[in-house]
């Protein structure tokens, strides 16, 4: 059993990013502020282009904001920080295609310090956890595509961090796989209690999995609403999908990217039927 | 992916008779092809072509001549050549991934190396020699320069554009997971520009021999191509055909190692291309 | 979080000053004495020969002679690799049959050869045409045979099940997905043959631009020696620019080649 580690919160304070290249300056985000609570699950969403991978790249240090900062656990990140641990969109790029899975998972580990013995045991949960314990052997590409973005997941579990980022992991898998792979997250986020920010842009998938979504507004992007979900801790692919209360949070979600896409930029100018 | 099955009788038989029948094929056109040359040299009453058979006849006593195998002129000839090109090949190797490694990994010195190493890259390296024989004379040392100096480019720029074509989201993630250098060296860097790095290793192969050969010919007084112009300047035909033959066997036998050495360092990248096409 | 500097140098900038730098070392070097004067002249005196020479008759035919030997070569190779590319890669059990042959004889140095043609032909251009020839067509040779074994197999089944000629099939399948791979074996070769070139006219003394710079060695002419050196990277400069560009107009429409490409 993978050990408990607990979250971190993550607080992102005023942060704007402006694109400079060849001349033209481009304002990718105006002005986000919002606070993630320790070992929450928090979904962003938005309109495509609304900087989701920018912002989600600011908060794992990979892209330095223009102004503003963001702090985890009371450290302000400057670069990656320590305890973080990604799961990019494009699984197929995000594994080192010349180490087999085991490998794979167990790189981050090595350089974390972990003794042997111990990373032997992280891995062999941490594949178990996503039902890949025979593939360990095997190269990623060997692997299907869902199959692959599970390893990722492992990789990221394994290295047991306080704060996961997950960028669109299922936008390149099939729908059936997709919605295995969502209750994959949420299984693995109950037992280890890490705090979870969940880049996606959809809609169902959003309001599925988060204790509370994040609407974002077109570029140059701001906070349109932070929207509870309150459908409880257990989710099920058929009963909360079907449960009224999913439908409007899901159609109140989506009328706002609806408005988004065409401009909206506050969410007292939204006209919501729902 | 799924575990191989007991192998049916049939099918061990059909497997040996496929790996049979491949290596009647790979037999069938070079013998075919020494017998033509055989008959067709024959007759030969040419002095510059001599038959294959008194080629043959001449080879123990020419290469094997002496008490023990040690000391022939083979062991010696040969091992001279091959261990100027290996020391020569392995330092072009080291320069060439430690500065390849460098001028990759840093964009700005890459744009200032780039016009310049560009330009060397396409001076043809035999027009090198008569330089290097300025400064060096013609001592061992000079053999080996020519053999860095010509195997050297392919290897820098091959490595430059492998470690400049690693994928964006492996660094990230390996920047994410807070990869130290010395471990993205290796675990990232190098392996990510290994497909590179053998294409230029495979050039600078064939480059190395050329230096080689250039070099002992202009300069020395042992190695293949020493012997060759020895052979030729005393007019033994029948010898400088079958030091010839020699020097081949000696580039292809190389050829033939890099080739086994690159199969097993690119295993995980055939697979890796395989399932991008396949998957695609 | 330090933001990166909006003020970027733009790369071709670089070059200028990596080029510049460079020039300047082979200025100052031998001037302040680092390397041997005698034997590696500052550039100022590099650039002097090399204008002194750009005006004397003998150096354009030794030039015209190093581009005829290059590129007669080169097509003698470019034709026949083609040609054998595309019989072996066609008829079935070709390449199972000459795999072997190819393999062992693709390594052998050319340079192996330099006695042998010496002997039959002297130092004629024809000697080092056989060398050139004998490089350079491997490259093309190879790349034929990867680009006649990318042809989409639906694309080949198609034109064998409408019972289409071998001539046709050719013209209508195999050469147009072949062309790239093709491109790029015209483009190794056409190195490979100016290499090949002036190694020849080095050791064979076949007149070009190799035999000058060996007489310029003999008669202690250094100045000479490195401004046909910049000469000949200039020409390498060139082939290679020319046939990248050439390269690229074939497979813009397939842009993966280009990782795939081995020599």
């Amino acid at each position: 059993m993978v050990q408990k580690s607990h979250g971190a919160d993550l607080s992102v304070r005023s942060v704007r990013k402006v694109y400079t290249g060849r001349g033209q300056a481009v304002e990718a985000i105006q002005d986000l502020s919002f606070d993630v609570n320790a070992g929450e699950l928090v979904c962003v969403v938005g309109p495509s282009g609304a900087g989701k991978t920018t912002l989600l790249r600011i908060l794992a240090g990979l892209l330095p904001a223009t102004s503003g900062e963001v702090t985890l656990g009371g450290t302000v990140v400057k670069g990656p920080p320590p305890g973080m641990a990604v799961v990019l969109q494009e699984y197929g790029r995000s594994l080192f295609p010349w180490m087999t899975v085991e490998k794979n998972v167990e790189l981050p580990l090595k350089e974390k310090g972990v003794a042997k013995a111990e990373r032997k045991r992280l891995v062999q949960e941490a594949l178990e956890a996503v039902s890949l314990a025979d593939a360990g052997k095997s190269y990623p590409w060997q692997l299907s595509g869902g199959m692959q973005q599970r390893v990722a997941i492992a990789r990221a579990v394994a290295y047991e961090p306080q704060v996961l980022l997950m960028d669109e992991p299922f936008a390149a898998v099939d729908a059936q796989t997709r919605l295995e792979l969502e209750d994959l997250v949420r299984a693995l986020w109950r037992r280890l209690g890490v705090t979870v920010i969940f880049v996606t842009h959809d809609i169902d998938e959003a309001v599925y999995l988060g204790e509370r979504v994040f609407v974002l507004s077109n570029r140059p992007t701001i906070l349109l609403e932070e929207v509870k979900i309150d459908l409880g801790a257990e989710r099920d692919q058929i009963e909360t999908r079907t449960h009224p209360a999913f439908g409007r949070l899901r159609n109140h979600v989506y009328e706002l990217v609806q408005q988004a896409k065409k401009g909206l930029r506050s969410i007292e100018d939204a006209r919501l039927t729902h | 992916m799924s575990a191989p099955s007991t192998p049916a009788p049939a099918r061990v038989l059909a497997a040996t008779g496929g790996g049979l029948w491949r290596i009647v094929l790979a037999l069938l056109l070079p013998a075919v092809l020494v017998t033509v040359w055989w008959f067709a040299s024959a007759d030969s009453t040419d002095p510059q072509v001599p038959p294959l058979a008194t080629v043959l006849d001449k080879f123990p006593t020419v290469w094997f001549a002496g008490d023990d195998l040690g000391s022939s002129l083979f062991v010696e000839t040969v091992g001279q050549s091959v261990s100027r090109v290996l020391i020569g090949y392995a330092i072009a190797m080291v320069i060439g991934i430690v500065l390849g490694v460098l001028i990759g990994t840093f964009r700005p010195l890459r744009d200032f190396c780039e016009p310049v190493l560009e330009f060397f890259r396409a001076i043809p390296p035999p027009i090198l020699t008569p330089i290097l024989m300025l400064f060096m004379g013609i001592d061992h040392a000079l053999k080996i320069s020519l053999i860095v100096v010509g195997a050297l480019w392919p290897i820098l720029l091959n490595t430059i554009e492998g470690v400049r074509g690693i994928d964006p989201v492996l660094k990230d993630t390996a920047r994410a997971y807070g990869l130290g250098p010395v471990r993205r060296l290796f675990s990232l860097t190098l392996p990510g520009a290994s497909p590179q790095i053998y294409t230029g290793g495979r050039q600078a192969l064939s480059i190395a021999l050329i230096m080689m050969v250039i070099g002992e010919m202009f300069a020395a007084f042992d190695g293949i191509g020493s012997a060759i112009a020895q052979f030729q300047a005393t007019f033994s035909t029948a010898s400088m055909w079958s030091a010839v033959l020699i020097l081949g066997c000696i580039g292809s036998v190389l050829a033939l190692i890099f080739g086994a050495v690159e199969r097993v360092g690119l295993t995980w990248y055939r697979g890796y291309l395989r399932s991008q096409r396949g998957g695609a | 979080m330090t933001s990166r500097s909006t003020t970027r140098v733009p790369g071709w900038a670089l070059g200028l000053a990596g080029v510049a730098v460079f020039l300047l070392l082979l200025q100052i070097l031998p001037t302040a004495g680092v390397i041997d004067r005698r034997f590696f002249p500052p550039a100022s005196e590099m650039f002097g020969a090399l204008s002194s020479w750009l005006v004397a008759p003998q150096f354009w035919t030794a030039l015209g002679q190093t581009l005829t030997t290059w590129i007669t070569g080169l097509a003698i190779a470019f034709v026949a690799g083609s040609v054998l590319g595309i019989l072996i890669g066609e008829i079935p059990g070709m390449r199972a049959l000459t795999a072997s042959t190819i393999e062992f004889l693709r390594p052998v140095p050319s340079v192996a050869l330099v006695p042998l043609v010496v002997m039959l032909y002297g130092p004629t251009m024809q000697s080092t045409l056989i060398l050139v020839v004998y490089a350079s067509i491997w490259q093309v040779l190879l790349q034929v045979l990867a680009g006649v074994g990318s042809v989409d197999p639906v694309a080949d089944d198609t034109a064998r099940s409408y019972r289409f000629s071998l001539w046709t099939r050719v013209r209508t399948v195999t050469l147009p997905s072949a062309l790239p791979y093709v491109m790029t074996g015209l483009r190794l070769a056409a190195s490979v043959a100016l290499i090949l070139t002036l190694t020849g006219e080095l050791l064979i003394g076949t007149p070009g631009l190799g035999s000058l710079l060996i007489d310029a060695r003999a008669s202690g002419q250094y100045p000479l020696i490195y401004a046909l050196v910049l000469v000949a990277g200039a020409l390498g400069l060139a082939v290679n620019l020319i046939f990248r560009q050439i390269e690229r107009r074939t497979m813009f429409w397939h842009p993966s080649i280009r990782g795939e490409v081995a020599a």
